[in-house]
């Protein structure tokens, strides 16, 4: 195909162009197909497999009984599902309560014109999120052990909080351990994200702001957040998704169990232990789909509520 | 216009916050660098760093003692560094027919991505299994791997970035005589090298970091990547906090070295696909 078509030659040339635009019509379908292959196989299938699992009581990969809805009926009533639901929920509000204004602050920040040193600084605070969730994890583990963790320690001289507080056998303290640990993991991603927005701003909006007598916190709503409303909004629905699937961290921190009273236990992590400790994958798979479902809604409320405050913006 | 002493104030103000925050986050890293560096009697004793001549290596020979550690170091590399290549060709010649041809069933195609974004990768998790299963790749490599291989997230990303770049250099390629793969990997591909090197980044950090798969499908130890490899050590080692933590540094130190020399395209790839919408 890299013969030169060559208008003042002969048949052979006549022969290669209409090969030359055989492989152009081609093409497309050439480039996209190892990837509609593997996406089809790797990516879609299971979709659909995991919805006719779910529908199956099994044990291992091998031998399953068509069960209908049961699994989820059993969802239900299964109280542990029950817990890990609302540790869930708990979490993911927590998370995103505290880490997208923090977030916000910072960028604000850093966004300032005369600040120095600003990519020092997003680098610091940013930095974290470099650490998977596992070396996290266990890093932590230690910081919030009893005694002479980094965390007790610290609190211990700052505030005066007992040097014995056993954050991750304590089953009140596990979610704020687990929320802590997140709000230092992710708050610098979301930054990362923010800046940016902010970065893009116009000055000349903050400029016309100020001559209409705008105070700082007029020009903040009135300026600021409908021009990074777009990335808020992602960062919003981005970091609930991801808090939803949480399971590392507290698989890791508090050592493969789901901690004292299931306090740790999250709803991917209760997929995992019935899917593949129990060896029941089509229950896991309900579990999945009930996340994916719940994860859904959630999205669609934000942007729902997200999309009312704009029109009470404009 | 000199400032005034209000926004004097303001501007100490702010880098304070900004140092004290900068300092919050680090301390945790900072800690874990000492940890790693000091023996069982110093490790509670200085709360950061003990005098210079205290520093010891006890607690990486004592990891190389655990496991072998070097070995799940390169499983990881390996792992990581395919799973990369992979994506990215699959994902920027199907992103580039998405950019710069119309095709039969693009839109359905591309609805059909989306849609899947918006499951979560969990969902998937018990039918991949017995997929990888019945193919015969439990416990391997490609078992990692190809279940990883397309990234819609990279399809979407090499899309928007080759939407931009304009026609006419096509056109002036194929008058050149210029095959279709050849406009791909001669003009598209070198064009595109800010995104190439954003998303070998992150698809590299992700690869790297990820353990829940891994988890699942590993049972053989020569074959752990280190998420895996280092839940292991703390169910073995629990009260070993210096090996715990040489472990750890180790882990993370390849993806802070790759972000320190790629930092800027790196920030570029992640805010890519959200502030351009």
């Amino acid at each position: 195909m890299t013969t030169r078509p060559n208008s003042s030659s002969s048949t052979h040339s006549l022969h290669s162009s209409r090969g030359y635009h055989l492989q152009q019509k081609m093409a497309p379908y050439l480039f996209i197909s190892p990837f509609l292959l593997l996406f089809a196989v790797f990516g879609v299938w299971p979709i659909v497999k995991s919805l006719v699992l779910s529908m199956y009581a099994t044990s291992g990969p091998k031998d399953s009984v068509f069960v209908g809805t049961q699994n989820y009926r059993y969802l239900l009533a299964d109280a542990d599902f029950h817990t890990a639901v609302k540790n869930t929920v708990v979490f993911a509000f927590w998370s995103v309560v505290l880490q997208l204004p923090l977030a916000l602050g910072l960028a604000m920040l850093l966004s300032r014109r005369w600040v120095r040193g600003r990519n020092l600084f997003r680098l610091a605070v940013f930095s974290p999120y470099l650490v998977g969730q596992v070396f996290v994890g266990v890093l932590f583990s230690v910081l919030f052990i009893p005694q002479y963790g980094l965390l007790n320690q610290g609190l211990h001289a700052t505030v005066g909080l007992p040097l014995d507080t056993k954050w991750l056998a304590d089953p009140a303290l596990v979610m704020p351990a687990l929320v802590l640990t997140a709000l230092w993991l992710y708050t610098g991603l979301h930054m990362i994200y923010l800046l940016a927005a902010l970065q893009a701003v116009e000055r000349e909006l903050y400029e016309a702001a100020q001559v209409d007598g705008a105070n700082a916190t007029q020009q903040f709503w009135a300026v600021t957040v409908p021009a990074i409303r777009p990335t808020l909004i992602y960062v919003l629905i981005m970091s609930t998704i991801g808090s939803f699937q949480l399971f590392e961290l507290p698989y890791i921190m508090l050592n493969n169990t789901p901690g004292p009273n299931n306090s740790g236990l999250t709803i991917v992590m209760y997929l995992y232990q019935t899917g593949f400790v129990t060896g029941d994958l089509g229950y896991a798979s309900a579990v999945g789909w009930t996340l994916a479902l719940g994860v859904l809604l959630i999205s669609l409320v934000q942007l729902r509520l997200t999309g009312a405050w704009k029109a009470r913006e404009a | 216009m000199k400032p005034n002493r209000l926004t004097v104030f303001a501007r100490g103000v702010t880098y304070v916050t900004l140092c004290l925050m900068a300092a919050l986050t680090l301390t945790p890293l900072l800690w874990l660098l000492a940890a790693a560096f000091k023996g069982q009697n110093e490790l509670f004793h200085y709360v950061f760093f003990p005098p210079p001549g205290l520093l010891t290596v006890v607690n990486f020979q004592e990891l190389w003692e655990a496991m072998p550690f070097g070995r799940y170091m390169l499983n990881s590399v390996f792992v990581a560094s395919t799973t990369v290549v992979v994506q990215l060709f699959f994902g920027s010649l199907a992103g580039f027919a998405l950019a710069k041809y119309e095709f039969k069933g693009k839109r359905l195609f591309m609805v059909l991505m989306l849609a899947t974004l918006m499951i979560p990768g969990q969902v998937t998790m018990a039918p991949l299994y017995e997929l990888i299963y019945r193919l015969g790749l439990m416990d391997s490599f490609p078992g990692l791997i190809v279940p990883q291989a397309v990234s819609v997230f990279g399809i979407f990303l090499f899309r928007q970035y080759l939407l931009q770049v304009p026609d006419e250099l096509m056109h002036a390629a194929r008058i050149d005589g210029c095959s279709e793969f050849r406009i791909y990997w001669d003009i598209m591909m070198p064009i595109s090298r800010p995104m190439v090197g954003a998303f070998c980044l992150t698809s590299f950090m992700a690869t790297w970091n990820s353990f829940l798969w891994p988890q699942i499908i590993l049972h053989h130890s020569g074959r752990f990547t280190l998420p895996v490899a280092l839940n292991q050590l703390v169910g073995q080692y629990q009260q070993e906090y210096g090996t715990l933590m040489a472990g750890t540094l180790l882990s993370i130190l390849p993806v802070l070295i790759l972000f320190l020399l790629l930092q800027r395209e790196f920030v570029e790839g992640l805010t890519a696909g959200a502030v351009k919408g």
